[in-house]
């Protein structure tokens, strides 16, 4: 039977991208569609009714939502270069950061970027913490790693969950602190996790699945100016 | 393996602590219980969980594992001889882990939010929230174990230990509040999946009594509004 792979995404989205990320490691074929934010897609909200969001992962008819859930699944289904590395301890280790980084990183950056005045300095220091301990946990690797072979030799050595979920940091954090004009994540303070943003955005496989920076910039800059003019 | 060789981290009214204790359980792995002190923290649990400083830790081989349904994943991969508790179907073991992503990240913070409110206005916002989970979760049942006995089909599997561990707060919040939540009218498969998981031999020993969890309940609430001293 011909395999069906179809993906419901969003150009600007992270958790979007990083399902593309892990299919492409694994050499899937699938095919892209871009959900229309406007009228919020008749597919989507019958594939994805309990939230209502991409990234959704169609697998010969079945959908599957929530981006590490996809991405666990998507090394279940296919084989090769796994996301994960086979040792149960470094399983756990591995989704404990991933799950870190969606729980705290994000939300805390978020609303360090675009939060509400009041709750910026609260949260500015919350995101450092959180940035810090990610850096900690990196110690002297180049990559998060654990992966099987995206990108390397295996081992710490090629991308794993952990590297794939993180890429929000990598590479939107980047653009929205230029948009907004604040700055959090710099080589100064933060010197090991910019030697990892170099690894990861040297591998091909991630630089070819970003959002264009250009586009991607002139997005967060209108939405901060819509922001202002709303006030 | 020595006993001594598998330690959890917890406190006897935590939910979440309930679930690494039930999957041991079902994998008939002994283990040790060290009693975290509920207004405390020790330092074995800093030490072990320096990132959240929470319960409950797993410490296997003095190793720890940290995040419960991580370490409900970790303690299935590990001991894999004893019956599986995710499914082994890439598709159906996604269902699994969406769903038991949705209870945690969308449904709990609603149901703790009237076992322990902070204010009248938000818990009838709160009210409506749990019961759509509830209807949703009602819907799932089928979709996840297939008209079987549990969510994971004729055995208690992931999500079974996810939702199940919350039951004694839903208790709380019924008792609490003069509500029937768990409602054989509105949500009927729930209610007699409810009673099974709670009689199963793997839960019924560790589930705390409904009624000391209301009086732990009612501690912390006056914990809260006393003032600061």
């Amino acid at each position: 039977m011909a395999e069906e792979v179809k993906l419901f995404g969003l150009w600007g989205s992270p958790f979007s991208r990083r399902v593309e990320i892990a299919l492409k490691i694994k050499g899937v074929k699938y095919e892209y569609i871009e959900d229309d934010l406007q009228n919020k897609s008749a597919l989507l909200l019958k594939y994805n009714p309990v939230h209502k969001k991409v990234p959704v992962l169609l697998h010969n008819g079945k959908p599957i939502a929530e981006s590490l859930v996809l991405l666990e699944y998507i090394d279940e289904t296919w084989e090769g270069n796994p996301n994960l590395p086979p040792d149960p301890y470094e399983r756990a280790q591995a989704r404990f950061w991933a799950k870190f980084i969606d729980e705290k990183c994000l939300p805390a950056l978020w609303k360090a970027l675009f939060g509400e005045e009041s709750e910026q300095e609260k949260a500015m220091e919350e995101a450092l913490q959180n940035l810090k301990m990610l850096e900690k946990e990196l110690k002297d690797k180049r990559l998060f790693g654990g992966g099987g072979g995206g990108g390397g030799g295996g081992g710490e050595e090629s991308i794993g969950l952990v590297d794939i979920a993180a890429n929000f940091i990598a590479y939107w954090v980047g653009i929205i602190q230029e948009a907004v004009g604040a700055e959090i994540l710099n080589r100064e303070r933060f010197p090991v996790l910019y030697k990892w943003i170099d690894e990861l955005l040297s591998c091909s496989v991630i630089r070819e699945n970003l959002p264009p920076r250009d586009k991607m910039l002139a997005y967060f800059i209108s939405r901060v100016q819509a922001a202002k003019a709303s006030k | 393996m020595a006993k001594t060789d598998v330690k959890v981290l917890g406190a006897w009214p935590s939910s979440f602590v309930l679930r690494p204790r039930i999957a041991l359980n079902l994998k008939s792995v002994e283990y040790e219980f060290l009693e975290e002190d509920f207004g405390s923290k020790s330092p074995l649990l800093l030490q072990s969980n320096p990132v959240y400083k929470k319960m409950p830790v797993l410490i296997h081989l003095d190793k720890p594992i940290c995040e419960s349904l991580i370490i409900v994943q970790y303690i299935d991969e590990v001991w894999a001889s004893g019956p599986s508790l995710l499914p082994s179907d890439p598709y159906d073991q996604a269902l699994a882990r969406f769903w038991a992503a949705y209870i945690d990240d969308k449904w709990f913070p609603s149901v703790r939010g009237i076992a322990l409110p902070q204010g009248e206005e938000a818990e009838a916002e709160l009210m409506v929230q749990v019961f759509e989970g509830l209807a949703l979760l009602e819907d799932a049942f089928d979709k996840c174990g297939q008209g079987k006995a549990f969510f994971g089909g004729d055995k208690v599997g992931y999500v079974d230990i996810a939702l199940g561990s919350f039951l004694g707060l839903l208790r709380v919040a019924e008792k609490m509040n003069n509500v029937k939540l768990l409602d054989e009218a509105k949500t009927p498969k729930l209610v007699g999946w409810a009673e099974r998981f709670c009689s199963h031999d793997a839960v019924k020993e560790v589930m705390p009594e409904t009624d000391k969890l209301v009086e732990f309940a009612k501690m912390l609430r006056a914990r809260f509004k006393a003032p600061a001293s």
